[in-house]
């Protein structure tokens, strides 16, 4: 197919991937291996690559002297009902944008654009205003619609790819046999969508679980704080406390990689499709 | 400018409507009603289209107008005022005297050619690296979709806590990196990466390059796939090496997707203060600072309108830049064969 590889091109390639994979997975390790140690043993020479002694006293102490349990539920809550409503509203405006040409559509796709070369802090001020006089201050409500407006613009570029990706004459039939555009869009083409409606909502739900910037100007009492904000409390007191850091930051990690590897064929085809498109 | 489009766009939809029109009609492409006019049948069938496209985009529209775009057009007219949080009696108009304090600032100079290693210095290696990896990436072997997935993983975690993690490992004491490098004889004495304002930008690079490796990877592994085999067999029957045939096919077949990769990206590292927040804060001595750090930076220390003018310089910087490089490369697209 592409030329033969020779037996020094193959020794290359396989030593390059397999040193970029002990590259990208290292980090993951070493947190993972500093958060299993006990509290001394991680400020101790030398330096141990596996832990001596097994502790899960980290992870204990966020459960009890912080309050790593109310961070989880509220990232959780957050992040679920965010992604959901944000993609179920993409997904009309990544339909209309895929299958209907009209005067305004590329004005609309350069404003999608646009909310992207925006910095987050522009908006922190007047966002706060604007949520004062919501009474959504310190409310995950607030937060929740903070968030769709944030995912909707690169959902909507991303799903709409996906429609474009399905025939014309599917939804066309589908019509023909005495289905509205409506009927035809949930009943027909929704279906055929599913793996890439699945990712843009994990695309979705990951963003809203990692974002800090937003979450620390918008929820100041500590029981509506999301996980982000929290990791970020523990930096902003004079030490870093890396026993903790380093236990939070896995249990932060997990869930994401989780749903990331469950998924990343379809958010792959998700960004290919869409976003260079787009 | 393209700011206040999401709400006028649907406003303009609607209003195209003639009042009257609820009569229900097939949009299918199935034949008329015996007796119905066309000219009538086609007015209907484009306000029903006009009102269909409205009410699917209304929803979004009014999400990004209200919590992005409008916010941010209330945070440019701050630019141009005197917005202090420390006085907020005196929030008058002060023209650009915002904007002469920015570039005033003895920093300034740092901070933006921070920002050209910070922006440069992680799309070179990016590009190269993910390229590479996707060159290698094409051909099919045992365990490729389990590397993929692994490679993946980095997009899974956000910069912020990116920045923790190689913080971590960046430190001088307990940190790794100065274990390894000390263990394999490169270096004798312990490094304070994060505290040497020689070392904490490579280390910051060192984590975005870890992390924005794949996306390129990712990106140009597709654009390969799309390239037909009967190129390369033909390349091969001329005699054409393996760099002749990177040049001459590879890379010219996937020029756009490069290029709007690069720009996406160019975009996205621009506006991406999370990583360095995380990591070095802007330390030390503002030696890490890049313009949306500084940002930050400006806003805690509650001098919003600057904060604003500084946001404005950076949304029309992009804008600049993205608008003269679709034309350049578009340009280049044209003399393609």
């Amino acid at each position: 197919m592409i030329g033969k590889e020779s037996a020094i091109g193959r020794a290359v390639k396989f030593t390059f991937l397999g040193l970029w994979l002990v590259f990208t997975v290292f980090p993951l390790y070493w947190i993972t291996v500093t958060s299993l140690k006990a509290p001394g043993d991680i400020f101790a020479f030398p330096i141990a690559y596996w832990p001596e002694h097994f502790s899960l006293e980290n992870y204990s102490g966020l459960f009890g002297t912080a309050d790593f349990g109310t961070y989880l539920t509220n990232s959780l809550v957050v992040a679920t009902v965010a992604g959901v409503v944000a993609t179920a509203i993409s997904m009309l405006s990544a339909y209309v944008l895929a299958r209907f040409e009209f005067r305004t559509k590329s004005a609309l796709l350069m404003a999608a654009l646009v909310t992207q070369m925006i910095p987050t802090f522009i908006a922190l001020g007047p966002l706060y205003l604007l949520m004062t006089d919501l009474r959504l201050v310190d409310n995950r409500l607030g937060l929740v619609l903070v968030y769709i407006a944030v995912c909707i613009p690169f959902c909507t570029v991303m799903l709409r790819g996906f429609f474009e990706n399905i025939p014309d004459a599917l939804e066309e039939a589908a019509m023909i046999d005495g289905l509205s555009r409506f009927g035809a869009l949930f009943r027909v083409l929704l279906p055929v969508m599913r793996p890439g409606i699945v990712a843009a909502f994990i695309f979705n739900f990951v963003n809203c679980w990692n974002e800090l910037f937003l979450s620390v100007t918008l929820m100041n009492s500590d029981a509506n704080k999301t996980v982000p904000t929290a990791l970020n409390g523990f930096i902003s007191s004079f030490n870093i406390d890396w026993g903790s850091m380093s236990a939070a930051a896995v249990l932060t990690i997990l869930p994401t990689m989780v749903l990331f590897a469950f998924a990343s064929r379809h958010i792959v085809q998700g960004l290919t499709s869409g976003a260079v498109k787009g | 400018m393209a700011g206040a489009s999401p709400t006028t766009n649907t406003t303009k939809t609607t209003r195209a409507t003639p009042p009257g029109a609820g009569r229900t009609s097939r949009t299918s492409g199935a034949a008329p009603a015996p007796g119905a006019r066309p000219g009538r049948r086609k007015r209907e069938f484009t306000t029903r289209r006009g009102l269909l496209i409205a009410a699917f985009m209304a929803p979004a529209a009014v999400f990004v107008a209200v919590f992005t775009y409008y916010p941010v057009i209330a945070g440019s007219q701050m630019a141009f005022r005197n917005w202090k949080l420390t006085d907020l009696t005196d929030t008058s108009w002060v023209g650009l005297r915002n904007f002469r304090d920015v570039f005033a600032d003895p920093a300034w100079g740092t901070v933006l050619a921070n920002t050209a290693l910070w922006v440069v210095g992680s799309i070179v290696p990016q590009l190269v690296i993910g390229f590479a990896l996707a060159l290698w990436l094409r051909r099919r072997f045992r365990f490729r979709g389990i590397y993929q997935a692994l490679i993946f993983f980095p997009w899974a975690i956000s910069g912020f806590l990116i920045g923790i993690l190689f913080r971590w490992m960046f430190n001088s004491e307990f940190g790794v990196v100065n274990d390894l490098l000390q263990k394999a004889g490169l270096i004798d004495e312990p490094i304070a990466w994060l505290a040497d304002p020689d070392t904490a930008m490579a280390a910051v690079l060192v984590a975005n390059v870890w992390y924005g490796v794949t996306f390129f990877a990712i990106m140009i592994l597709a654009a390969l796939q799309s390239i037909p085999d009967e190129l390369y067999e033909a390349a091969a029957l001329d005699g054409a090496g393996k760099v002749r045939t990177l040049f001459r096919i590879t890379i010219p077949y996937i020029r756009t997707t490069l290029a709007l990769t690069v720009l996406l990206r160019v975009i996205w590292i621009f506006n991406f203060p999370d990583l360095i927040f995380g990591m070095t804060g802007g330390g030390p001595n503002n030696e890490t600072h890049i313009v949306t750090t500084w940002m930050i930076k400006i806003t805690q220390q509650g001098d919003y309108g600057r904060a604003s003018a500084l946001g404005l310089l950076v949304v029309a910087g992009l804008l600049l830049f993205a608008t003269f490089f679709l034309l350049a490369t578009r340009e280049k697209r044209e003399v393609k064969p």
